[in-house]
């Protein structure tokens, strides 16, 4: 190699490094456009161990869920919102629509598994007994007859789903009127509807249970109820959506 | 829709089945008497696609996933021809998503395990003749299908399949993805079919599908997709 060649390789390599830097250095400016900044989020840590849920859920599906799929809805949510903030910046009504369902089923799968992470805590914890929900348990009494129809239906209904999607306990308040339904939502769609309380939810996703449960998911329908944080239901029960959704402003 | 399912299911089932399924599908009793899906065997065996996808992905695949859509299909088979003696529209109507999930499992599926193969029998071998000539027209290079199709197998929200089919009207080949078990039916022909069902691929790739997405075309029998395409 000739000493003239060497250094234009030499020049060459520090151009491509200088603008590898820039490139990285604009990546990592906070995205703003005046007040137009795009807010971003990041995973909630889980209220408990990896292993906590065990033998319910595997360590495995929940380091999986958590650490891998939950992220990924987080990183294309921020993606979404901060492309959502320049095309409302461009008055780009036209790029603003074509992005609604990428943010839907990504904030989806953001509020869902937050929820979700809440709504479970380990079998042996107090919280686990539904005596930690005397409130909610009297109004699933007087809904459906008894506990064990309450789970049969939750059951049957979550069962019901074809293809991805959850089941919730959802309170509904309409005016002074105030009643517990079982929804069952699809992919990633929230449960967010005007007076709707998400009490507690079940991720029917096959990702939520396969690595354990393979094509069983009955036998995780059944075991899941081991987990259920009942405290944490009587919470959102008693309280209002903003309540519910507290996690997510915490996680900001 | 349903009928033609439940005879091309009968021809099926005559051409295939073994003298097993054929006492098993006698079991059906006097109140439904028509063709019964039943499981077609795959043709080759289940570690045959490895190590594109596993032995036991593949077992569970067939056997137990596509068992499922078989005997549910047919159960609520059976609660349609009672609907239908009964002249229970409302019956009727109920069952209408439940014959589409459970019959489009089926038709889905079966479709799948007959456009893969293993590389020793022609898995991953490029298409040929006029199917060849159709992806070259439409997207350049079959490469550059492969990366249009795996985008949208990547971009299905929930499970759902992606399809390379052909418009019936046109004869041209589109990229399509169904939700769920939505079959390719009416407008649309099924030339080739990939599940993106997390139960297709979870046991070996988790989270990254993008691998299975890749690692799939090896094991794609497009002699199968050759002989669909019109």
């Amino acid at each position: 190699m000739t000493g003239s060649s060497s250094s234009s390789l030499l020049l060459i390599l520090l151009s491509l490094k200088f603008l590898h830097t820039t490139a990285t250095e604009q990546a990592q400016q906070p995205f703003e456009f005046g007040e137009m900044a795009a807010p971003t989020y990041s995973l909630p840590p889980l209220p408990y161990a990896y292993d906590a849920l065990e033998p319910y859920i595997s360590k495995q599906i929940m380091e999986l869920h958590h650490g891998k799929h939950h992220q990924t809805y987080i990183t294309n949510l921020n993606a979404a919102l901060k492309t959502q903030a320049e095309a409302v910046h461009a008055s780009d009504i036209a790029g603003q629509v074509s992005l609604q369902q990428g943010i839907r089923f990504n904030a989806g799968g953001h509020i869902n598994h937050s929820l979700f992470w809440q709504n479970m805590c380990p079998a042996s914890s107090p919280d686990a007994k539904r005596s930690a929900a005397p409130k909610l348990v009297k109004q699933i009494k007087a809904t459906w007859g008894d506990e064990e129809k309450f789970r049969e239906a939750f059951k049957a209904a979550l069962l019901g789903i074809q293809g991805s999607g959850w089941g919730w306990l959802v309170k509904i308040e309409n005016g002074k009127e105030q009643r517990l339904s079982i929804v069952t939502t699809k992919d990633q769609d929230p449960v967010v509807g005007k007076g709707e309380v998400p009490v507690f939810g079940i991720d029917m996703w096959e990702h939520a249970y396969y690595l354990q449960y393979l094509n069983g998911k009955a036998a995780y329908v059944e075991n899941i109820w081991n987990v259920i944080n009942w405290k944490t239901a009587e919470e959102r029960y008693l309280g209002t959506p903003a309540d519910a959704f507290k996690i997510l402003k915490a996680s900001m | 829709m349903s009928s033609t399912l439940l005879r091309s299911s009968a021809v099926r089932a005559a051409l295939r089945t073994s003298p097993t399924k054929v006492a098993r599908a006698g079991l059906a009793g006097s109140t439904f008497v028509r063709g019964k899906a039943t499981l077609p065997d795959l043709p080759y065996d289940y570690g045959a696609l490895e190590p594109s996808i596993s032995g036991k992905i593949m077992e569970l695949h067939h056997d137990k996933h596509h068992q499922t859509y078989v005997t549910s299909l047919n159960n609520f088979s059976e609660q349609m021809a009672e609907a239908k003696q009964k002249d229970d529209v409302k019956a009727q109507i109920a069952l209408q998503p439940m014959i589409n999930f459970h019959g489009g499992g089926h038709i889905n599926h079966t479709l799948f395990w007959e456009n893969l193969a293993p590389q020793s029998q022609g898995g991953g071998e490029p298409p040929t003749g006029k199917l060849s000539q159709s992806i070259n027209d439409s997207y350049g290079s079959l490469d550059a299908m492969k990366e249009k199709f795996n985008a949208a197998l990547a971009g299905i929200q929930g499970s759902g399949w992606a399809w390379l089919v052909q418009d019936t009207q046109t004869g041209s080949i589109q990229i399509k993805t169904y939700a769920n078990q939505d079959p390719v039916v009416g407008q649309f022909r099924p030339i080739l079919g990939i599940d993106a069902w997390e139960h297709a691929y979870y046991l070996d790739y988790q989270n990254r599908k993008a691998e299975y997405f890749k690692a799939i075309w090896n094991v794609v029998n497009w002699k199968a997709a050759e002989k669909r395409f019109q």
